[in-house]
């Protein structure tokens, strides 16, 4: 296979469409396509953490046996929350014979998953596969100027076990944007919860942290915040929206995925990208040769 | 139908012996039950006769269209006259098919966690649980696509431990995909046209004026392939 099993999740499929054109054309641009995975399902949403909820973990498991059929051992995610819950469900399929067993033998008269595939994270693929001297190799819009706050969230650093990086204090993306001349900077919320679903319920409580996790990186003088997860994405452009003008000038951050900045970088065409960022690298990047 | 072999089914945990190699359908009406609902086309296209059943020494459910599986000996029978899911009413032309509109006429689909019993229920062999995860995620084209061959049994309703109505949501996929996505065929326009300018009106009212044996006779003489007509 010319490339890396890519598992979308729904959210890419829909309200988040700009992550996965942005990740696909990033990825293109550095010589390791995505390929898509010929059929999936949602990954769960959300790892069960009740030890015999074995039911909650068969949309998972699913998915390792379509990267299986594909010939594959390894499946990479973009979303945050996929990644998560997938990246469990295969630790716990893998050390747990007796869960696989039972599992197995619900999808009965389907072949069975025997274990094994890796869950890894997109962020670890250009970490570890690519690297940020290829990343700066390949930067056709050196983004001199623009300050990047990363934010993680949760689901790409708790709990350590699936962790992309520290999880105190994770650099990934700020290396990768650093290799593309871009500032980035760190901040005390970049690892906080944004609120995640209490938005279904208790929007006011995710509008709380998601302003928390604004303000704080409006405090740094950055001018956009990175996100790797559609829900956090959503839950602080709603922050945005409801507080926009307040305390920190949040109004003037531009939220956008981290696959988008790295498009930016590689040469994305102007207009491949969200407006917000579109105007940043008109008034802040730097273009070469010009003013 | 074997000649003279009999076979002992079981309908509703009584036992009666019918001839072998008839249909689950023709079984029960040899026994006696008279189908006034849960029979349709006897043709396996209608999908009003969805059944479920049990081979002898099985511990698993199955599920068929009773006209088209044939009795086996020792089978335990009933017959399901309708499913009883909901269907929410829509106007076709009113929605905005950009939105995931098939997630806001059936929110349930959400809880689907990929047991991928409904696939196993499909008399039709129809990947019933990815069309509902292409549904989830706002593919019309492929839930259309993949639902295409859809009876609307309900077999797949009946045992969902989440409560979705499959094909209820594939139905609306298909009509969604059909009058947004999918071009309208010119033979269709042309008919449409014909019908509003009264043309076949005429003919109609010949045959609603006709007798019994004019009308058996021009039923003997029709022509089954249109195609010949056009000569293509």
């Amino acid at each position: 296979m010319n490339g890396i099993p890519y598992f979308p999740g729904c959210s890419l499929k829909d309200t988040a469409s700009g992550f996965e054109e942005s990740a696909f054309f990033v990825m293109e641009a550095l010589g390791l396509p995505l390929v898509e995975l010929d059929r999936w399902n949602c990954c769960g949403t959300v790892y069960s953490l009740t030890a015999d909820d074995l039911m909650h973990h068969v949309a998972s498991v699913r998915n390792f046996v379509r990267v299986r059929e594909m010939g594959a051992d390894e499946v990479v995610a973009l979303c945050a929350m996929c990644y998560n819950t997938l990246a469990r469900v295969a630790r716990r399929i893998d050390g747990d014979p007796d869960a696989r067993d039972k599992i197995n033998a619900f999808m009965n008269q389907e072949d069975d998953y025997e274990g094994g595939v890796a869950v890894i994270h997109l962020l670890d693929i250009l970490r570890e596969r690519i690297g940020s001297d290829a990343i700066a190799d390949a930067t056709a819009r050196p983004l001199d100027g623009l300050v990047v706050a990363p934010y993680y969230g949760c689901t790409l650093v708790r709990p350590k076990e699936v962790s992309v990086d520290d999880s105190e204090r994770p650099t990934v993306m700020a290396d990768l944007f650093e290799a593309t001349g871009a500032a980035a900077v760190a901040f005390p919320f970049a690892t906080e919860c944004c609120g995640t679903y209490q938005v279904v319920d208790r929007p006011e409580l995710s509008l709380e942290r998601s302003y928390r996790v604004l303000r704080s990186a409006a405090g740094t003088g950055a001018h956009v915040v990175a996100t790797a997860c559609p829900l956090c994405q959503h839950n602080l452009e709603q922050a945005q929206r409801e507080f926009g003008g307040g305390e920190g000038h949040i109004g003037e951050l531009t939220i956008a995925y981290f696959t988008e900045i790295l498009a930016a970088a590689l040469g994305a065409e102007p207009e491949r990208l969200p407006e917000g960022l579109r105007s940043l690298l008109e008034t802040h990047v730097t273009i070469e040769g010009g003013a | 139908m074997e000649n003279g072999k009999m076979t002992q089914i079981y309908i509703m945990g009584k036992a009666y012996d019918v001839p072998t190699g008839i249909t689950i359908m023709d079984a029960m009406e040899y026994a006696g039950y008279r189908f006034t609902r849960g029979a349709g086309c006897r043709s396996g296209f209608c999908g009003a006769c969805g059944t479920v059943y049990r081979k002898d020494g099985e511990y698993r459910l199955e599920f068929a269209l009773a006209c088209q599986e044939m009795v086996e000996e020792g089978m335990h029978l009933t017959q399901l006259p309708f499913t009883p899911a909901p269907r929410p009413s829509y106007v076709l032309d009113e929605l905005d098919p950009r939105e995931n509109v098939l997630l806001q006429y059936f929110p349930e689909i959400a809880r689907c966690v990929s047991c991928n019993t409904c696939t196993k229920a499909c008399p039709q062999d129809i990947e019933v649980m990815d069309y509902i995860q292409a549904a989830l995620r706002g593919d019309l084209e492929k839930t259309a696509e993949l639902s295409f061959d859809c009876i609307q049994c309900g077999l797949c309703a009946m045992r969902c431990p989440a409560d979705i109505k499959h094909y209820h949501v594939g139905q609306m996929a298909r009509r969604l995909y059909g009058v947004s996505a999918s071009p309208e065929p010119e033979h269709l326009k042309v008919r449409m046209a014909e019908l509003r300018e009264h043309k076949y009106e005429a003919a109609l009212d010949e045959l609603v004026a006709m007798d019994l044996d004019g009308l058996k006779a021009r039923y003997a003489e029709r022509q089954i392939e249109a195609a010949s007509e056009e000569g293509s």
